[in-house]
């Protein structure tokens, strides 16, 4: 056991195979991902970032080659409830109270209801909405259900967090602040992150790896290592930033270049 | 600028149902009156009205709404009509509320078993169309005559022809709502290694509920319409139909009570439907959307 959080190697995904439409979205994908790391994905739009993190995600079985989360299959992780996810739109449901969908994972499981209610009240707390339990999803916006889509997500402590573009919808300020918050979040829980963007800043101000993409069929073209150490709001004006930003800019260049 | 009044939203239903009445009224006279001015004919014209307006033909609304005060002997007792066609309604009401519950089940039944099953969708789906575009009346006397050959009484016969009509707007509108979440919301449940069973109940049959109960008012005011059908296409003793068809019979001497019996039907068919607007209120409750 090499105690890796994820495993992937020698992954290849192939769509509709044997159809006109055959579509191979990942061909030869190796990486490893160590507990508590941060990861970001990126990579010009369907290079196979969703598909990736599906994959991951035990959302879509592999073509070729293997999945493993915590040394155990994927599919084994998803049936242990290994995986928080978040998509880019945060698909609440809007008919139950922004507490009950936070405590949606913990009734599936079979936690009492007074431990759901204590938890939902932290997680409310941790995202900063603590006065927002009893309101429905279509009363808060589109940050605010962001931050209770990732309180959810968060709600049982799962070991390997998957975010699919979870900020993309956001407006500037916003995104900003939820990144700040997702850094913290990530701090205190020591979770491990695979993060899909499409923002260089963003991949370069969140991980502590970007792994770039190339498409057509999706392969990991590069990695670039983060080497800035603990973030803060001033991390934005820091000139380092400003050269991991450069660096995560110009690999996607070399992508686009087809180099 | 007038002045907005602020009405509590029952008061504002009934205010809105007399202003109603009253509108229908005032159309009824009033086409009524021209016509006596011009001789049935479109004023102006030489064309004849559509539907002449003579007394028996078109009672006066005064007198339509004054038999439903007036007496009416049934059995050995008299009451009065309105009495009377409660009565009567009260009986029509269970077999529609059977029928309406038969078709429910059934219904649903059939939207999961479609959801599970696409075989079972791409099979059944076609033929719940074409069971719809068989008339009642041809299906109401073979279903009663099945009913008396198994000893069933007609009651059930007439609720099964109820629940002909009301198991399809039902199986359709549930089989779309338990499709309707997306796909994002699916892979959330799979992410918690949700089963089958539990998507169901925590995702689809929730989402369903907003356009499973548009139906159910459908299918309410269907239950009537079939449990009606039933009694007249049967003959049973009892119930509106059965009004309805007598009324008819003695059209040439009593008009105003066949249009007295249709408004009594109408009120059943109204009642019903605010009832399942009710019980909607009751559990789809708040969603937040801006109250309206
Ligand atoms: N379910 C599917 N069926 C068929 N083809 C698919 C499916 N999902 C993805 N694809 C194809 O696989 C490729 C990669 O898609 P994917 O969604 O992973 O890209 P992406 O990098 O997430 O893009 P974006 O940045 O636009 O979200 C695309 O060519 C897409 O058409
Ligand atoms: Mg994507």
């Amino acid at each position: 056991m090499n105690g890796a959080a994820v495993e992937v190697m020698g992954v290849e995904k192939v769509f509709g195979r044997g159809s006109e439409e055959e579509v191979t979205a990942l061909s030869g994908v190796d990486l490893t991902i160590a507990p508590g790391e941060f990861v970001t994905l990126i990579g010009p739009s369907g290079c196979g970032k969703s598909t990736f993190l599906r994959l991951i995600g035990n959302l879509l079985e592999p073509t070729a080659g293997s999945v493993e989360v915590f040394g155990k299959s994927a599919h084994q992780a998803r049936m242990d409830q290994d995986y928080g996810m978040v998509f880019q739109h945060a698909g609440l449901f809007d008919w139950r109270r922004v507490a009950a969908n936070i405590e949606l994972p913990l009734e599936l499981r079979g936690w009492s209801k007074a431990d759901r209610s204590d938890r939902s009240k932290e997680m409310l707390d941790l995202v900063k909405l603590p006065d927002f339990g009893g309101h429905y999803p279509r009363q808060l916006s589109g940050g605010m259900q962001q931050r209770v889509a990732i309180a959810r997500a968060l709600s049982f402590e799962p070991r390997l967090l998957l975010m699919d573009e979870p900020f993309g919808a956001l407006d500037e300020m916003t995104r900003e602040h939820m990144q700040g918050e997702l850094l913290r979040i990530w701090h205190e829980t020591g979770t491990t992150v695979v993060f899909v963007t499409h923002s260089i800043s963003e991949s370069a101000f969140l991980s502590n790896r970007v792994v770039v993409l190339s498409p057509r069929p999706g392969r990991i073209h590069s990695i670039v290592e983060i080497g800035l150490g603990e973030r803060s709001e001033d991390t934005r004006e820091d000139p380092r930033f400003f050269e991991a930003s450069t660096e995560v800019r110009e690999a996607l260049r070399a992508v686009e270049d087809g180099s | 600028m007038p002045q907005s009044v602020h009405v509590s939203k029952p008061l504002r239903m009934v205010l809105t149902t007399l202003v109603a009445i009253g509108l229908v009224v005032l159309l009824w006279e009033g086409y009524k009156w021209v016509g006596q001015q011009t001789g049935d004919q479109i004023p102006g014209t030489d064309i004849d009205l559509l539907v002449t307006t003579d007394d028996l033909t078109m009672p006066h609304a005064k007198d339509i709404l004054g038999e439903l005060v007036s007496d009416i002997r049934d059995g050995r007792n008299t009451l009065p009509m309105s009495l009377y066609l409660l009565k009567k309604a009260w009986f029509t009401l269970q077999e529609a509320a059977i029928g309406f519950f038969l078709g429910l089940v059934v219904g649903l039944t059939l939207a999961v078993l479609m959801l599970r099953w696409r075989v079972v969708e791409r099979g059944l789906l076609p033929w719940i169309n074409v069971s719809q575009t068989i008339p009642l009346i041809a299906l109401a006397p073979i279903i009663v005559t099945w009913g008396r050959l198994n000893d069933m009484p007609d009651l059930f016969s007439i609720s099964l022809i109820a629940a002909y009509l009301t198991f399809f707007p039902v199986a359709v509108s549930a089989l779309r709502g338990l499709q309707s979440p997306d796909a994002a919301d699916v892979e959330l449940m799979r992410s918690y290694a949700a089963s089958w069973r539990t998507t169901l109940f925590k995702l689809r049959l929730p989402a369903a509920r907003a356009y499973l109960f548009p139906a159910l008012k459908i299918a309410a005011t269907l239950s009537v319409v079939g449990a009606i059908v039933g009694e007249i296409s049967i003959g049973t003793k009892t119930g509106l139909g059965r009004a309805i068809l007598e009324f008819a019979q003695r059209y040439a001497v009593f008009p105003e009570r066949l249009y007295a019996s249709v408004i009594g039907a109408a009120f059943l068919g109204l009642s019903v439907f605010g009832l399942i607007t009710l019980v909607e209120r009751m559990f789809v409750g708040r969603t937040g959307e801006a109250a309206t």
